[in-house]
């Protein structure tokens, strides 16, 4: 299909319609499926025309894509011809806005800048950076790396503490802390992302709950008290979704689990393996309570999607999830809509319970191996600078990692939510263990969402045992580093 | 059939061969045009040998290189040999031992389907009726879709809120409203829908195969059954079963290797569920999280598993040329 240079402009056209709201439902599917398009990049397709919809400002609506972006000063010009090469973010309504913002910076500066689309999977879009760093070539001079990568990431990147330190403003120190590994800053924080708690005001109010559940068991008690009533007019109502199935999502639920009920990390800053303790145990235990009462059985196969599937169908009390689907459940054709609210993910019991929501999001790296680092830094600089940040956020809806920007009024306009969350990602963000467990982080990961998993469907019979066998798991892991 | 003694054929097989060869019939290797047909022979030859030497011999030697060190992609680690730690740590992985028993379930299971129900498809279709033609081609439909496009299928068909299964069984009274089955979530039946969507593709295949193995029986076999008064229950166990052995075998082979090599199906319908998961998911997921060298430890024991069923498999079909 790629090799027939109309395909990709056809899509480009039919993402670019999508983005304006020019086109219905059907239309968008009987064209997708023309062009074969795969099932989830339509998907992804109508989300964004549910979103168009809403009256967000739209890349190509009233607006020209990138009207918000204002150029910060201070950027270098004796840079000029100076060829860079940018990977961002993968082919999607994303594309033609940071296109115009490299467009600015390229005016600006006189760098050439060339985009490539990253790999919409993050392990396949991981797997080519690695091919790329791991014969030292120089194809990539900055890219975009997710949360979990700083650790792998170390041996190929560049220090980018000097260019945190020009922006001069005020980022949120857990990311900061989250991507220096090896006393080097490997990425500039770029957008970030939370788990949060997702809740139907309608619900709350109609059984007589005034404030959103703060700890776990309350959420348990208002879950079964909805469900109780609303399954009378509709038998498949649940009462609280997540993503349980075998994946890096699963890791991060869990390490929310965990964490939230004072059972600490996987693995603390010293590489030392942390998650067998009774408090661990006892939220991966409440957990696997929910699945078959709460909580759909089937949830422990779904992923971010699949659990706001069901939520966007109103078809459960809560939700576990990522801050996009707030846009989404705020579409103009949403069951939902006007219906629900966000808060902190609820707390567990015990000593040192907190509420916790696990760290995500992407930061700006620039190769070692790049010819034009300065230049490449600059690119950093600029991209991850308050202004920039400010219009990705009021046009792409990303949530800035820079807490002055969650202030600007503009931005608060675009998002109204986004106030709430602001303490969320300054206090309780709780990062996974990738930093101090390096290049093994992938191993640890799967270890530990692939023992969660079998503890949440009964595949583990004990969870002390499942425990201990895991933590002696990652041990022999970590015996590598 | 059974009661010929097995001996005497091989005897006097072996016994040709070497007649034909000392009385020198054809030009021999030292005679000149013999000389001359061999070394366009070895031209002939060359070419394919150099490439399934490229691309088959060189990776899977590869392969076995690699699982004895503990490269890792994209790592500062010196790579070095570590001699059989790979394998120490494969089989002392719970997740790994877990997916070969997956693997060995769901090739027994889906393969002993298939082969009942493919051989039941391919007497109805050799058998005759009117728009018989039509019946054989419409069978091929499970198998002409891209398995992707039928796992992805298949996972609607399977979701708790929205599949069809469900939705039948409710309206039926078999299952309640308020509870439906999660069937690829809940442990006890994710391998059942992977082996069901697995049998629901391959019938036609293992059918097709099964079919020309049935049209080559001689019909004038059946009607002396016929006229010995033998039942078609007889007719199949005493004529059909044995004469189509050989196709059965060949068809077996080809389900038996791929059913053990199993990725697709269950990484598109299950991605990576412990309940389901398969030698070659795993190989798959280790590889993805950098591990060359161990995640071709698996690799190998799949090559490894699979060459000794061709072995069998083989020897079998040997038995049975003899």
């Amino acid at each position: 299909m790629r090799q027939h240079g109309y395909v990709p402009n056809a899509v480009n056209e039919l993402m670019r319609e999508v983005a304006e709201g020019r086109l219905s439902r059907r239309d968008l599917l009987r064209r997708g499926a023309a062009l074969g398009l795969s099932a989830s990049l339509m998907g992804t397709m109508l989300d964004v025309q549910g979103a168009g919809a809403q009256g967000t400002p739209s890349p190509a609506g009233a607006q020209p894509v990138g009207y918000s972006i204002v150029v910060p000063k201070g950027l270098r010009t004796d840079l000029k011809g100076k060829q860079v090469t940018f990977v961002g973010s993968s082919e999607g309504p994303g594309v033609p806005f940071e296109e115009a913002a490299l467009k600015k910076f390229m005016d600006a500066t006189g760098i050439q800048v060339k985009r490539i689309s990253g790999a919409e999977s993050t392990t396949d879009r991981l797997r080519f950076y690695l091919q790329i760093f791991s014969s030292q070539a120089s194809d990539i001079d900055a890219c975009m790396i997710d949360v979990i990568w700083p650790g792998v990431m170390e041996p190929h990147a560049v220090d980018l503490a000097d260019v945190l330190k020009a922006e001069n403003a005020d980022f949120f120190k857990r990311i900061v802390e989250n991507n220096t590994s090896g006393g080097m800053l490997i990425g500039v924080p770029w957008y970030t992302d939370a788990g949060i708690l997702y809740y139907r005001t309608d619900l709350l109010q109609k059984y007589g709950f005034s404030n959103p559940p703060t700890t776990w068991d309350e959420l348990e008690t208002q879950a079964k008290k909805i469900i109780a009533g609303e399954k009378a007019s509709d038998p498949t109502f649940t009462g609280f979704v997540w993503q349980g199935a075998a994946y890096e999502g699963l890791t991060c639920d869990g390490l929310e689990w965990q964490y939230s009920n004072g059972g600490g990390t996987i693995v603390d800053q010293d590489a030392k393996v942390t998650v067998d303790n009774d408090q661990a145990i006892a939220a991966f235990d409440r957990a696997k309570g929910w699945v078959n009462t709460i909580s759909p059985q089937g949830v422990t196969a779904y992923q971010e999607e699949d659990a706001r599937g069901v939520w966007q169908g109103g078809k459960s009390a809560f939700m576990r999830n990522w801050p996009y689907a707030y846009s989404l459940g705020q579409a103009k054709d949403s069951l939902i809509l006007n219906k629900f609210d966000v808060t902190g993910l609820p707390k567990g019991s015990g000593e040192g319970a907190s509420s916790a929501a696990c760290l995500g999001g992407w930061q700006l790296m620039v190769s070692k191996y790049s010819k034009s680092q300065d230049a490449a830094k600059e690119l950093v600089k600029y991209l991850a600078s308050p202004e920039l940040q400010k219009a990705y956020a009021i046009e792409r809806s990303l949530l800035p990692t820079i807490s002055t920007v969650y202030n600007d009024a503009d931005v608060i306009a675009a998002n109204p939510y986004y106030k709430k969350l602001l303490p969320i990602f300054q206090g309780g963000a709780v990062a996974r263990p990738s930093t101090a467990c390096k290049d093994l982080y992938p191993d640890v990961s799967t270890a530990y969402f692939t023992a969660l998993n079998q503890i949440i469907t009964g595949q583990a019979g004990d969870t002390k045992s499942a425990v201990k066998d895991l933590a002696s798991k990652i041990q022999d892991i970590l015996q590598d580093l | 059939m059974a009661l010929q003694p097995e001996a005497q054929p091989l005897v006097t097989s072996q016994a040709a061969v070497s007649a034909t060869k000392s009385k020198g019939r054809w030009a021999g290797p030292d005679s000149a045009i013999g000389r001359q047909q061999e070394r366009l022979g070895w031209m002939l030859v060359v070419p394919s040998v150099l490439i399934v030497l490229l691309v088959a011999v060189y990776p899977l030697i590869r392969t076995f290189y690699l699982s004895f060190t503990n490269e890792r992609l994209g790592s500062v680690r010196p790579t070095r040999w570590v001699g059989w730690d790979n394998y120490t740590r494969l089989f002392d992985d719970s997740l790994f031992r877990h997916s070969m028993i997956n693997t060995i379930e769901f090739t027994v299971i889906s393969v002993a389907i298939e082969t009942v129900l493919g051989m039941v498809v391919a007497l109805v279709i050799h058998s005759e009726f009117k728009g018989r033609g039509m019946v054989r081609t419409a069978i091929l439909v499970p198998w002409a879709v891209p398995t992707v496009v039928s796992a992805l299928l298949w996972q609607w068909m399977f979701n708790d809120f929205f599949g069809v299964i469900n939705s039948i069984l409710i309206r039926l009274h078999l299952m309640s409203a308020s509870h439906p089955k999660s069937w690829t979530a809940d442990p006890s039946t994710a391998l059942g829908a992977v082996v069901a969507v697995d049998v629901w593709k391959t019938i036609p295949f293992m059918a097709l195969l099964l079919l020309a193995g049935l049209q080559v029986i001689p019909s004038d076999v059946y009607e002396a059954a016929r006229v010995d008064g033998a039942s078609k229950w007889y007719q199949f166990w005493t004529i059909t079963l044995p004469l189509v052995r050989p196709a059965l075998l060949v068809a077996l082979i080809f389900r038996t290797l791929d059913a053990f090599r199993i990725f697709d199906l269950i990484y598109v319908m299950m991605k990576y569920s412990p309940a389901t998961m398969s030698i070659a998911v795993y190989t798959q997921q280790q590889i993805g999280n950098q591990r060359i060298g161990f995640g071709s430890a698996p690799a190998v024991i799949i090559f490894l598993c699979v060459g000794f069923l061709a072995f069998i498999y083989t020897r079998l079909i040997k038995v049975e040329e003899v």
